[in-house]
């Protein structure tokens, strides 16, 4: 019976191919975010382990609180210690650095890379470089004022020499350096693509406001001292708000941020994985369903040969898991070749990788081998079950039709019934408070996917009237075929709505996507425009970078500026809650329209060293009112003793305020961090041309810098959704590729099942052409199936959820025209899908196609 | 094992006994003023090594008598007993072991899985059993259908006749109590019908198989040893060995009445 199942399958070679490329995507983009995950991973634990290769022990602050974002940097401390670590008996060598991020300008005076991914780091030339990561490759360490050392990478790159001037900025403005050294990184001499700029320490410190400061000392031991021993004699030395780790575990600590942030993209790509796979359990079980009611005749010859039930349930599942197992075999080969396509894209844009040994872990094989089939195995159950229902007597009766399934009575009570639990659990997913956000996740996933199954269920139902209203324009204007292929997709109400069931899915988490995007986009542009009443923004841009403060001085001293304000940010804790401060001067009210449910625009200039005000929605909840007084930790260890004084009533949909502000002065007194997310500045006459020129004009001694008119503004952000928006759409769009092989499928089949039908047609004058537009009109108008049940699915769910986030300010709009883009997709993807089958039927032999039996 | 007490059976031609049977068989098809009778009280026992033809016109209830006897289809009175054993109280799983031991089946399509090659469909009984077929039985069998140059072709590469050769041989490969053909020259031309005919015969011959054969087709008739003729669902005559005169005869009586 094995090999009836195996045997069955190499002779229907062209369908399983097609059934196997259902779970090769899903698989493959599994497989490829282990490999592409996993090799970053070990990539970046490469760069910190290299980092710390030399030293023993590192020295360096604590950050006081830990915060969501991980960004927070500690803050740098008091060089007195060094003299007393050199001193300590197991102690060979210590040297003291800053190390922060600058970034260098190309010889157009264009930034290299992106603005705040080049590293800094600032030594003192005249130390044993032992424990330095960095080696000098030529030349000399950098030695007082306007010197510096690049890496090689950048000076090959670039085409810097020893001796030519660079541009670097950090925090302060741009200023020239001469080049002394050139130096690698570790044996690799790249650092994943950032730029390096090594500076004198003293510079360093001027540089980046940390005089007679230190961010990190690197230890070196004694021969014979170990990294513990190293760390206890350290220990006594440090006050509480510092620390000293063994060279492996800051290593580690340090790659803790990045791993996470390699974990979450592992996730996001697992979970389309996921979802692609889903769409392929549909195309699989949908096309198993089919070739048992084809192969009937067949099954009951095997039945009255004496195969029991049990031997039939077992051969189409057999055949559904060697397709599982084919297909999972070459997603996973499939996935490691994207990996290495996309870290090859990756090197392509200049992100070199130190190591870009490949990882390919048993737990990728196991993990992507086993979904895979386990998938292909779950979707063959019913059809398998379908299938031991086949009576012998089919063998010899003519016509004989499948049987009705047992549960086919109760569909319509069942599907209503899964209906009800989808919305029930997605409802309870999106509207609940309070709940742990793995619970909801779960909850919320549960609920989609029984949504898509109970729509999948009901589906049989709207097939008829859908396909007589989407198939319209095609039978008015495809002639016979036209209407012949409406009437077609209609023939098996079951099958075409299985079908387009598939091609719902992915269209349905489009639609839903595209709709909640629209949303934050409607909801933030009002936002700016109710509160955005400055003339220009002077931002790092939309990259989420911040600009150092000292370029707001300098567009404060452009010709025409009336009124500037700076707006900085970060976060702290209240009662151990996590919150947002935003630090805000004087100037605020002139650029931003407050609406004050408490107090007045008077509030912002008389906050002082201890006033605040809050957002409306955390002083409710928190009951607050003017005058309540409000405790405040930040990551630089500084506690804050408060007063309210004010309270707004921001629009949600974006607002520039942490749920507490405070003036500039207490901002910088609390948090290390003193740039600005945001400079708003009012200039005589409003925004003009000769205006915009001359901020810009003040501003070119920051690279970094970018000037926005309050139009600018708002499209530069909104371009940031949409750009999320469009990754959300290929990685969506995966799932639509897999339903269309399902499309392809279903058709082939169908071909194969009205060959004596087409040979019919052929004979009484269909042309070839005609088969092909007939074949071609019932697949547009069954990926339009799937694309109106998608959009209504995808709507719907976001009804729902703008519903439960309108307390963001989240509204429901709707995106007509990406609607209609999508709708064209389906129409495209359903002509793609038709080639194969259409060609398939216009190619029968009339002859034999009549004689077929 | 089961095969040899076949086999013993196969090898006693000398006395004929009841392998199948029915007593007072009622099929109704549907319910109510639709309800229609395809069988009305039918009583009749198919003899061990002897061929058996059943006749009768469209609708007569000659299909669903061998659907019956095959365990294919379940009588709505009356009982029915396959080698010894009544049917009626067998569940699926039963009733599918005892047609994998007592019988076989040759249709009027063949029936042939077109991804196996010829002498896989002939050994499927077999490997569906989870048994080896004999190479010794096998090789007198594939010689005796005369196909012995066939065995790796498929289907598709066969012709008609050889296609219904294949069949016989899957049909006598587990050696059945009783092998049923239904039609099995229905969709050949004359000279390969014969050759088909010649073939069945032959096996009632040589190995004594007990079939039984639904025909439309006088000549195939003639071949049996025993002919029943159904109408509306009652056997209305039963003859011995007839030439195809006799029967034709035979069957214009009974579709006249």
């Amino acid at each position: 019976m094995i090999g009836v199942a195996l045997k069955g399958l190499l002779g229907r070679k062209l369908r399983a191919t097609l059934t196997a490329f259902a779970i090769v995507l899903g698989v493959a983009m599994i497989s490829g975010a282990f490999v592409l995950t996993d090799t970053l991973g070990k990539s970046f634990d490469g760069i910190f382990d290299e980092s710390y290769k030399a030293t023993d022990a590192v020295i360096s602050s604590k950050v006081a609180i830990e915060t969501a974002d991980g960004e927070t940097e500690a803050p740098a401390f008091s060089t007195a210690v060094l003299g007393d670590v050199e001193n300590l008996p197991g102690v060979r060598v210590a040297q003291g650095t800053i190390e922060d991020e600058a970034s260098l300008v190309d010889k157009d005076g264009e930034t290299i890379g992106r603005t705040g991914q080049g590293v800094a780091m600032g030594v003192e030339p005249t130390d044993d470089q032992s424990l330095n990561p960095f080696q000098l490759v030529s030349g000399e360490w950098p030695s007082g004022d306007g010197q510096i050392a690049i890496d090689s990478a950048t000076a090959a790159k670039e085409h810097f020499e020893i001796g030519q001037s660079v541009g670097a900025y950090g925090d302060g403005p741009l200023e020239t350096y001469e080049i002394t050294g050139i130096v690698r990184f570790g044996s690799e001499g790249s650092l994943g693509g950032v730029t390096v700029s090594v500076f004198d320490l003293a510079i360093a410190q001027r540089l980046f406001d940390k005089e007679g400061k230190f961010d990190l000392i690197s230890v070196g031991a004694e021969e014979g001292v170990t990294e513990a021993e190293l760390v206890s004699q350290i220990d006594p030395l440090l006050s509480e708000t510092m620390q000293v780790k063994t060279a492996e575990a800051q290593a580690s600590d340090d790659s803790a941020d990045t791993q996470d942030g390699l974990s979450i993209i592992k996730y996001f790509l697992l979970g389309f994985g996921g979802i692609a796979l889903f769409v392929g359990s549909f195309v699989i079980a949908n096309t198993l369903a089919i070739t048992v009611a084809q192969r009937m005749r067949e099954l009951a010859t095997l039945r009255t040969l004496g195969a029991s039930r049990r031997q039939v349930l077992g051969s189409v599942i057999l055949e559904s898991l060697a397709v599982g197992l084919v297909g999972s075999l070459i997603g996973l080969f499939l996935g490691l070749a994207i990996a290495v396509g996309l870290i090859a894209l990756l090197e392509a844009v200049g992100i070199d990788l130190p190591s870009s040994e490949l990882v390919f872990s048993t737990r990728t094989i196991v993990v992507s081998l086993g979904v895979g089939t386990l998938i292909a195995l779950l979707a063959s159950l019913r059809p398998a079950v379908r299938a031991t229902r086949v009576e012998p007597i089919a063998a010899v009766r003519e016509g004989a039709v499948m049987p009705a399934s047992r549960f086919a009575r109760y569909a319509l009570p069942v599907s209503a019934t899964v209906g009800v639990i989808a919305i029930a659990l997605f409802s309870y997913g999106v509207f609940a408070s309070g709940v742990d956000v793995l619970v909801r996740v779960v909850v919320l996933v549960a609920g989609v996917l029984f949504m898509f199954v109970a729509v999948a269920m009901i589906a049989t139902r709207v097939v008829r009237p859908l396909a007589y209203v989407l198939g319209a324009p095609g039978a008015r204007f495809g002639g016979t075929a036209g209407s012949l292929a409406r009437q077609n997709a209609v023939r098996n109400p079951a099958r075409t709505a299985s079908t387009a069931a598939a091609v719902m899915i992915g269209l349905a988490l489009i639609t839903f996507v595209a709709v909640i995007g629209q949303g934050f986009k409607t909801s933030f542009t009002g936002a700016v425009d109710e509160l955005f009443v400055a003339d220009y923004s002077v931002s790092a841009g939309n990259n989420g970078e911040l600009l150092t403060n000292e370029a707001a001085q300098a567009a404060a001293k452009a010709p025409g500026v009336e009124a500037v304000s700076e707006m900085r940010s970060g976060e702290a804790k209240v009662d151990g809650k996590t919150v947002l401060v935003t630090g805000v001067d004087s100037n605020l009210t002139k650029v931003i329209d407050i609406t004050w449910s408490s107090g007045s625009d008077s509030v912002p200039p008389q906050l002082g060293r201890d006033g605040a005000f809050l957002v409306k929605r955390y002083a409710d909840d928190h009951s607050l009112t003017v005058g309540s007084p409000l405790t405040v930790k930040t990551p630089a260890g500084k506690q804050l003793q408060l007063h309210v004084d004010g309270v707004v009533d921001p629009p949600k949909g974006g607002s520039p305020f942490g749920e507490i502000s405070v003036s500039t002065t207490t901002f910088d007194g609390a948090f290390a961090n003193h740039d600005n997310d945001l400079t708003l500045l009012n200039m005589e006459g409003g925004p003009s041309a000769e205006n915009t020129a001359a901020l810009e004009e003040s501003l070119t001694a920051f690279p970094a810098a970018v000037v926005e008119t309050r139009e600018e503004f708002k499209d530069t952000r909104t371009g940031e959704i949409t750009q999320s928006l469009q990754i959300l759409y290929a990685l969506l769009g995966l799932s639509v590729i897999v339903s269309l092989f399902g499309v392809i499928n279903t058709l082939v089949l169908s071909v194969f099942e009205r060959t004596r039908e087409l040979g019919m047609l052929r004979a009484i004058g269909m042309t070839r052409r005609q088969v092909r537009r007939m074949i071609r009109h019932e697949s547009v108008v069954t990926a339009l199936i799937g694309a109106a049940l998608g959009i209504a699915v995808g709507m719907f769910l976001a009804v729902l959820t703008t519903a439960a986030l309108s307390q963001y300010g989240i509204v429901f709009a709707v995106p007509y025209g990406t609607l209609v883009v999508f709708v064209g997709v389906a129409i495209l993807a359903g002509m793609l899908a038709a080639i194969l089958p259409a060609r398939r039927a216009s190619r029968l032999n009339v002859l034999e196609a009549l004689q077929y039996e | 094992m089961t095969e040899v007490v076949v086999q013993d059976q196969q090898r006693a031609p000398v006395e004929s006994v009841p392998v199948v049977s029915g007593a007072s068989i009622t099929r109704r098809y549907g319910e109510g003023e639709t309800a229609v009778d395809a069988l009305r009280g039918v009583s009749v026992e198919m003899m061990s090594g002897k061929l058996t033809a059943v006749m009768g016109p469209s609708g007569s209830g000659k299909s669903t008598l061998m659907h019956i006897f095959a365990g294919l289809d379940k009588p709505t009175a009356g009982d029915v007993w396959i080698s010894g054993t009544a049917i009626g109280e067998l569940n699926d799983t039963q009733l599918t072991k005892l047609r994998r031991e007592h019988i076989g089946f040759i249709f009027q399509f063949f029936n042939l899985l077109p991804m196996l090659t010829a002498k896989e469909n002939i050994v499927l009984p077999l490997s569906i059993a989870g048994e080896k077929a004999d190479p010794a039985w096998l090789d007198e069998l594939t010689a005796s259908v005369g196909l012995q140059d066939r065995l790796t072709h498929r289907p598709s590469e066969l012709s008609g006749g050889q296609q219904q050769r294949v069949a016989i041989a899957r049909a006598l490969v587990s050696k059945p109590t009783v092998m049923f053909a239904d039609e099995p020259t229905g969709n050949l031309d004359s000279k390969t019908s014969s050759e088909i005919l010649e073939l069945l015969r032959n096996s009632v011959d040589n190995y004594g198989q007990t079939t039984v054969m639904v025909t439309h087709d006088a000549h195939a008739a003639a071949i049996a040893d025993r002919i029943l003729f159904l109408a509306d669902g009652m056997i209305v005559t039963d003859l011995g060995p007839s030439t195809s005169h006799e029967i034709l005869e035979a069957l214009e009586g009974v579709t006249v009445r």
